[in-house]
């Protein structure tokens, strides 16, 4: 088990030691999926390493600030803060990845198949997509989650509708863009089928510009799922949640206890930047024009 | 029979400026084997015949009339699945521009595995491997190299793979759209040899379409020249170069440089190719043509044959 985690780990260091030597967007990068995944780890390895049960009230005195004995305060009900703040990624995350893996399964088909086939099929998909597009995302999404029973899938739904014009847009331009280079001719003219363009000529081709939409994607899926809890259409109240702190520590901020959602928001902040990081950095290294 | 007869064939450009009719009447026949040389300036229509030729006249083109036969039958009348089947099996095709014609994301062998499994899905990945190896051997690229990704490729050897890929499945008929355009001088003669020794040694029939007269004379059975659309001149090459009929012909040969005759000036045809949205009445090339006469500007010419498989139109010749 060791082994294997060891040699899957030396796979892929000279991959990150690489980013290293492409300047700025690669130590961005590098420093994005430093934040992500230490967020991850934690995040997993949280239930075992909080000191107290994230949920036990009274493990201290209500309210107290930080000290030795609760390094980052208790609530207003006495639970320990650092422990909710070590296990309250999961919904955060879950929402994210989820959202993104919903908008990867239906906004990249759509833009594939709608702007392979083009004609009026693509000019009535790419009216629904950009009329879904004119929406604020965060309003769309809270009419959205407000259908829906409570729980992680509804958010993640609620953020995928909203961030699935993003995909389709941009796979159906790089389509448009493909579509017209020389290897696909090369390979009509050589009598491939629909098929075979569109998946292994059209589809591997534009995986970058994908992977870094993806990245973006994720940074405001964590502000919209924080935003959703914020509005109290986030997770029911017995699981730890860095958006579920922050909306009831808000009240506590006026008697002056500014640590009960100071640390969830700074990892939500922390884990947005990540992302954005990584999104940013991939952008840039994988534009053409810093490749020449 | 032949293995190629094109009828009257007549391609046109439905534009929102009005119709271009870009192939204009032409009609010609292949051997198996032969090697034609299909010569014309941009906008000739040269290209375009050749995409007809496969069915693949980009939008918004369509062939208006005419039949095109491979072996006895009119591919006008294939379904687009018996069509599709046909393009790289029986007819392949060379693009011009060898350094976007690859998929950069794919191994070049992966290239050749794809192509052969589309025409013959129960060929193993191993074999279609095994004959991928045995091509780039006979163009000269070391067969290690299959698993390179195109970048790491010069255009030359691209241009050789992608000469390699058409002639992957024995197709009786090659088509080689300006293949070495994108290359220079010394890498042209090389890839051109070896399309043509490739084809002569499969028997396989090659149209080469260029601008560029002097390097089809030494290589091709036949000739044809394209002037706006219309096909003006036609033979056997060494006919066609020590006799040239049409006054157009006549010009792209005295363009060639000699490099014999060190200050000798080169001889330009005047003027410049008509519009096609526009085109002159009459025939297309009497605006530019030394000898024009008063019934070139009221009369398209006639294809007029002159000696055996010498096809020439123009007035000069006959014709009222």
């Amino acid at each position: 088990m060791v082994e294997k985690m060891r040699s899957v780990l030396a796979r892929f260091t000279p991959g990150l030691r690489t980013l290293l030597t492409r300047g700025p967007p690669g130590l961005m990068v590098f420093i994005g999926i430093l934040i992500v995944f230490s967020i991850i780890i934690l995040t997993i390895i949280g239930p075992w390493i909080a000191p107290h049960n994230p949920f036990t009230p009274n493990v201290g005195k209500p309210l107290s600030p930080p000290s030795n004995k609760f390094p980052l305060g208790t609530t207003r009900v006495g639970q320990d803060v650092l422990s909710r703040v070590l296990t309250g990624g999961s919904v955060m995350l879950q929402v994210a990845f989820l959202s993104a893996l919903l908008c990867f399964v239906i906004g990249v088909p759509i833009g594939l198949f709608s702007s392979y086939v083009g004609g009026k099929i693509d000019k009535t998909v790419s009216m629904v997509m950009d009329s879904m597009y004119a929406f604020p995302g965060l309003v769309l999404a809270i009419a959205i989650a407000a259908v829906f029973e409570r729980g992680v899938v509804s958010m993640a739904l609620a953020i995928a509708v909203v961030y699935i014009p993003s995909y389709f847009r941009i796979v159906r331009s790089q389509v448009l863009t493909i579509k017209e280079l020389p290897y696909t001719a090369a390979a009509k003219a050589a009598g491939a089928k629909w098929h075979t363009i569109l998946f292994t000529h059209i589809l591997p081709n534009m995986i970058p510009s994908i992977v870094v939409v993806a990245s973006v994607n994720f940074a405001d899926a964590i502000l919209t799922a924080a935003g959703l809890t914020f509005v109290g259409l986030g997770v029911k109240v017995d699981i730890p949640d860095w958006g579920y702190d922050l909306t009831s520590g808000r009240r506590d901020l006026a008697s002056g206890a500014w640590w009960v959602i100071t640390f969830p928001g700074l990892m939500i902040i922390l884990l947005a930047l990540g992302f954005t990081l990584i999104g940013e950095g991939l952008s840039e290294l994988t534009s053409p024009r810093l490749q020449e | 029979m032949s293995l190629l007869q094109v009828d009257h064939l007549t391609i046109d450009y439905k534009t929102r400026k009005g119709t271009i009719r870009a192939v204009n009447d032409v009609s010609f026949s292949m051997e198996k084997g032969e090697i034609l040389g299909l010569v014309g300036e941009s906008g000739s229509g040269k290209s375009t015949l050749g995409l007809s030729l496969v069915r693949l006249v980009p939008y918004p083109g369509v062939i208006a009339s005419g039949h095109i036969r491979v072996e006895k039958k009119d591919i006008l009348q294939l379904r687009d699945r018996e069509m599709r089947s046909s393009r790289g099996r029986k007819i392949a095709f060379v693009f011009q521009d060898p350094m976007t014609s690859l998929n950069p994301v794919k191994k070049i062998g992966d290239h050749f595995v794809e192509f052969l499994r589309t025409h013959t899905p129960h060929m193993s990945k191993k074999d279609a491997l095994e004959r991928a190896r045995h091509i780039l051997d006979e163009l000269g690229i070391p067969n290690e190299r299959i698993s390179d990704y195109p970048h790491q490729f010069s255009g030359g050897m691209r241009q050789r793979i992608m000469i390699g890929l058409a002639i992957a499945l024995n197709p009786s008929i090659v088509i080689a759209d300006e293949p070495t355009t994108a290359l220079d001088v010394i890498v042209q003669d090389r890839i051109l040899d070896i399309l043509k020794d490739l084809c002569r040694a499969h028997d396989m029939a090659l149209v080469l379409i260029t601008h560029d007269l002097s390097i089809v004379l030494e290589r091709c059975d036949t000739i044809f020249v394209m002037y706006a659309g219309h096909q003006v001149e036609y033979g056997e090459s060494e006919e066609l170069y020590r006799n040239p009929r049409h006054p157009y012909t006549q010009g792209l040969l005295r363009s060639i440089p000699n490099i014999e005759l060190a200050d000798q000036k080169l001889d330009a045809i005047p003027g410049s190719p008509p519009d096609l949205l526009n085109p002159p009445k009459g025939c297309p090339f009497w605006p530019r043509c030394p000898h024009v006469m008063e019934i070139c500007r009221i009369k398209v010419p006639p294809l007029i044959g002159l000696e055996v498989g010498h096809l020439v139109k123009c007035f000069l010749y006959g014709g009222t």
